[in-house]
């Protein structure tokens, strides 16, 4: 019997010819992500008593969930980081401005095929898109990949979704992300592996595939898995930071589960507040008045997504009475959609275009709802509360949907435009 | 070790921006704060009235969503004895062990315990009893009950390292 991409990639990484899934192994990342809470990470990591961190070098820190500081509190917060970054000798740190932490990783080159990546932060799934293992950890075992550069690992079993067909114009890798979500669940994928397969994900570019992988923490997935190919190389040629070895699942590799999906007849869906599993077809909330529309985040804030936002709303305004706010995932993106000219499109359409980072996903700043108000956002959560005031309504949709709404004044199909 | 308490019954998909909102996550690092907050935007009465050793039980996947750990954290500052779900997600899972707060999943006793009901827990019997019935849990695998009986990943580090306080 073959193995899975995860009991490969976990068995290489703890040095045993094979393990199996629910087995526990000890093994070393390849990359440790952090961001504003490396302070609190510091914290914990001091009350271990060790006074260096075991590799510097494997650590990246990324200021992106309150940038700039909105308030001497985050100020603070960020100073403590940037001290403690310079008192380890942290290399990797990209302080305010940079972008968003798992865009970051895949621009700077950090999100190989075959890395070990552990995040302290939900959505680190998002570099699976390049056939790394890449999961979430609490704070604490960041404390402790700190001081002693390994981490426990259970072997998790693995979903295979196959998606033959390919995505019809004007439906895009969230719809069938949020698909998927609303058929199996947001527990569809708690603690496994979900490895994408088929024709509809190879014909998906680098930043298509990576809203996937991103959007598979709202499956609760420990990693998600896209087998690396030329779309893949593509993309590392020019930015990879070292050399790397992609992982493939054997072909008679045992899954939990093995489901399929026609992409031909996915169409653009939303989710209803306040659960991301709550999927319905764009049209059956159409109508549905918004106070404000959010593009940005580290699933939907990529260039491409700001490519077909502005196609919507070229030669367009918002609605009255709507805020558009549109968030780059990076400076990188930033500078390309400037040039590109989405970035006027957009503040000639009324929108408020502000500097990379998390922004209002979590409520931090930049655009929080007042009570009663509704959101339709490109972001990957719609919790109640999730953008900082809990009656407020989130629903989430494509970059498309979002710039259609944002015209129309209430959730729109972007063909009813 | 045994814990009692009162339950305090929620439903499914529980998530983290409820238990512990996440504008709070880089402003407040102070335990005590945190548990004033603690599942502020799921039930308002909660922080007011829970005692010591309450129990949290609810239904799949609790904990879904950031993997914030101070949505464990405010629960412990509040001393909540015990999570007892049908599922948990897995982040939330890692981080309940790493603090030592037992999360423990059955099914059973999570459909059958109602808000208010008294619970006596036994962990390493793997038992819940309560008006009720007398549930039971398969206990925790070695490698996690070794954290969880050091008091959490940061001592049980110390004590592999040979670092005393």
């Amino acid at each position: 019997m073959g193995h899975t991409f995860a009991e490969k990639v976990l068995a290489r990484k703890a040095g045993l010819p094979r393990v199996e899934a629910g087995q526990i192994v000890d093994v070393s990342p390849d990359v440790a992500l952090s961001h504003d809470n490396t302070a609190s990470i510091a914290e914990t990591f001091r009350q271990i008593g060790v006074m260096r961190l075991a590799r510097p070098d494997i650590h990246v820190v990324v200021l992106d969930h309150a940038c700039p500081a909105p308030s001497t509190t985050h100020a603070r917060n960020h100073k403590l980081i940037r001290q403690f970054v310079r008192e380890q000798a942290i290399k990797h740190f990209y302080d305010v401005g940079y972008g968003i932490c798992h865009q970051v990783l895949a621009e700077e080159g950090f999100a190989v095929p075959g890395a070990l990546i552990v995040g302290a932060d939900s959505h680190t799934t998002t570099a699976g898109a390049f056939g790394a293992f890449a999961t979430g950890i609490g704070r604490s075992e960041m404390a402790v990949v700190m001081a002693l550069a390994s981490i426990w690992l259970r072997v998790p079993e693995s979903l295979k979704i196959v998606v033959h067909g390919r995505l019809r114009e004007g439906v895009t890798s969230k719809d069938l992300a949020l698909h998927v979500i609303g058929h199996l669940g947001a527990e569809g994928g708690n603690y496994r592996s979900v490895e994408w397969h088929g024709e509809g994900i190879a014909a998906l570019d680098m930043e298509a595939r990576m809203v996937i992988a991103n959007m598979m923490a709202e499956m609760g997935a420990k990693t998600a898995f896209i087998p690396p190919d030329e779309v893949t190389f593509a993309w590392l040629k020019t930015r990879a930071r070292q050399p790397y070895e992609p992982i493939y699942p054997d072909p008679d590799a045992c899954y939990e589960r093995v489901i399929e999906y026609d992409a031909t007849t996915v169409e653009p869906v939303v989710a209803m507040p306040h659960t991301v599993d709550n999927v319905v077809p764009v049209r059956e909330v159409a109508g549905t008045r918004i106070d404000q529309a959010f593009l940005g985040t580290c699933t939907n804030g990529r260039l491409s997504d700001l490519a077909m936002a502005a196609r919507v709303l070229e030669g367009r305004k918002v609605a009255p009475g709507v805020r558009l706010i549109v968030i780059p995932a990076s400076r990188r993106v930033y500078l390309d959609a400037l040039d590109a000219g989405y970035l006027r499109t957009f503040v000639e359409a009324g929108a408020l275009v502000e500097s990379p980072g998390c922004g209002p996903c979590m409520g931090n700043h930049l655009g929080i709802p007042a009570e009663g108000e509704v959101v339709v956002s490109a972001a990957n959560r719609n919790f109640q509360g999730r953008m900082g005031t809990r009656d407020s309504r989130i629903y989430l949709a494509s970059p498309l949907v979002v710039a259609a709404s944002a015209i129309a004044g209430a959730i729109l199909h972007p063909d009813d435009l | 070790m045994r814990l009692s308490g009162t339950v305090w019954k929620y439903g499914d998909d529980i998530n983290t921006d409820v238990i512990f909102p996440g504008k709070y996550t880089y402003t407040i690092t102070d335990p005590v704060e945190m548990g004033e907050h603690a599942l502020e935007d799921l039930d308002p009465n909660f922080r007011l009235l829970v005692q010591p050793g309450d129990v949290i039980v609810a239904g799949k996947n609790f904990g879904c969503g950031s993997s914030r750990e101070q949505a464990v954290l405010c629960l412990l500052a509040r001393q909540v004895g015990a999570i007892i779900a049908k599922s948990f997600a897995r982040i939330y899972y890692r981080n309940c062990i790493n603090n030592a707060l037992p999360a423990i999943i059955c099914p059973e006793a999570a459909e059958a315990l109602e808000h208010g009901d008294r619970v006596e827990i036994h962990l390493e019997a793997g038992e819940i009893r309560s008006s009720t019935g007398v549930f039971t849990f398969p206990p925790l695998p070695e490698t996690i009950m070794a954290i969880f009986e050091a008091g959490g990943l940061i001592p049980y580090t110390r004590r592999k390292l040979g670092i005393e306080r």
